[in-house]
């Protein structure tokens, strides 16, 4: 326990590479899953195509594997790169190569979360929005887009809280988040458990606080319904 | 792009293979044993032993399954008493290791979806298992189990990709699965990527294969719910 509170401001550090890391990753996600929603549902039949090529190789692959090649494969590319224009030796960044990964697997899942949310919106209001003379962007912009919100919330809290826990594998190419600094401070004072059990405690409150959150964002957006509290 | 390295080493992948199945499977399987049991406790809200499953399910549902691994394999050898245990034998051991924290993962996401399943089993199903004067038992093993089971197909389908994905972290602790053959290749042949590629081909095919497998299990275990 002594030793816990010494190395606080090291477990500190490390909390918060792995929440910027979680949460840079998410936006990166939110992209990629509304363009890839876009894609399938309005898209020609090549955006169909790739985004159907997306999601189902996102699915098919491990998290660590699909981190590990971005790291290590993306390391020779960008030296071959380089190489070809004269340049030294490039060392990619961790933290960058994490979010792209991660970014790049959750936006495969929230694109499936969008697009349902999209079309449990009824087309009926759409059509009317339309016949009150609404542009096409205004309607999105005041009809879909909030609808789109909550009926999205639920699904979109659960791939956070898949994302978040998927952050520790990023530790594994030598990332110093919360996973990595722990393992570090636990191996060199030989009480690994303790700090891994730490590290153990902060993803159950991460998790637990992103689930009141959320909780909390599901019922403003549900303001007007009858279930809602 | 070397594939001739991949040819030639095919059966350091098979291997891996193997592993991954093996380590998936029986981590599978051990806690879909676990998982019965708990979740129907679950689903009655049984005092006491309902909260405690509740507390395993959450501590192993909101933590990342590298960390309870590392806890594990890394943590419990701070313990003196653990060292000196008989137990030590298998908990010096990887495989054991991976074994014990991939089983225990996947129980508790399995004692979710089993309570969900027994929990929204329609009530005229019970009680007309009940008017036919079947046992506490029997309303169990003949009608709300079969039933449940099959409705949580498609979510523990989910759960056994999640697994086998999940699994990949066995490699970080030297186990030669599929993610592991593909990092000796790596650094045997010094190359950047061929062994994570050939990995991941590996995976998506294993997964696709499961996909396809559950899907023909719910078409035929599901085929009464579906639409007309």
């Amino acid at each position: 326990m002594d030793t816990l509170i010494q190395y606080a401001p090291l477990l500190a550090k490390g909390t918060f590479v792995t929440v910027m890391l979680a949460v840079t990753s998410l936006i990166l996600a939110t992209v990629l899953g509304s363009l890839a929603a876009a894609g399938k549902l309005g898209g020609g039949r090549i955006a169909k195509a790739i985004v159907f090529l997306y999601t189902s190789i996102v699915r098919g692959v491990p998290d660590l594997v699909l981190i590990l090649l971005i790291y290590f494969g993306g390391q020779r590319l960008v030296n071959t790169i380089g190489k070809q224009f004269g340049m030294d030796y490039i060392e990619l960044n961790q933290f960058f190569a994490g979010v792209l990964a991660i970014g790049f697997i959750y936006g495969a899942y929230l694109t499936e979360t969008f697009r349902g949310a999209y079309l449990t919106v009824p087309p009926g209001q759409g059509e009317a929005a339309k016949a009150l003379g609404m542009r096409p962007f205004g309607i999105f912009w005041a009809v879909n887009f909030p609808q789109v919100i909550r009926f999205a919330l639920p699904g979109y809290a659960n791939v956070w809280q898949v994302l978040v826990k998927s952050t520790a594998v990023v530790s594994v190419i030598g990332l110093g988040d919360l996973v990595g600094l722990a393992g570090d401070a636990g191996k060199s004072v030989r009480e690994p458990f303790t700090f891994y059990f730490a590290v153990f405690c902060v993803y159950l409150c991460i998790t637990a606080i992103s689930q009141f959150l959320f909780d909390r964002a599901e019922r403003r957006y549900s303001r007007g319904f009858s279930d809602a509290r | 792009m070397r594939v001739d390295l991949v040819l030639a080493n095919w059966e350091l992948f098979l291997g891996g293979v193997w592993m991954t199945v093996q380590l998936t499977g029986l981590a599978l399987l051990i806690g879909f044993c676990i998982a019965i049991p708990f979740g129907i406790i679950r689903a009655n809200k049984v005092p006491v032993w309902s909260q405690l499953i509740n507390a395993y399910v959450y501590a192993f549902r909101g933590t990342p399954l590298l960390v309870q691994l590392f806890l594990i394999y890394f943590g419990l050898a701070q313990f003196d008493f653990v060292r000196e245990s008989w137990a030590w034998v298998f908990l010096r051991d990887a495989w054991w290791c991976a074994l014990i924290a991939f089983a225990l993962n996947s129980g508790a996401y399995a004692t979710e979806i089993i309570r969900g399943a027994v929990a929204t089993t329609p009530k005229g199903e019970i009680e007309g298992a009940r008017a036919l004067g079947l046992s506490r038992w029997q309303v169990y093993a003949l009608v709300l189990l079969p039933s449940a089971l099959r409705r949580a197909l498609p979510q523990y389908g989910n759960e056994v990709v999640f697994m086998l994905h999940g699994s990949a972290v066995a490699s970080i602790i030297t186990i030669q699965d599929i993610l592991g053959a593909g990092r000796t290749l790596n650094a045997r042949y010094y190359v950047a990527y061929e062994g994570f590629l050939t990995a991941a081909l590996l995976y998506m095919a294993i997964t696709f294969l499961l996909v396809m497998i559950f899907r023909q299990l719910e078409r035929r275990y599901l085929r009464h719910l579906a639409l007309r």
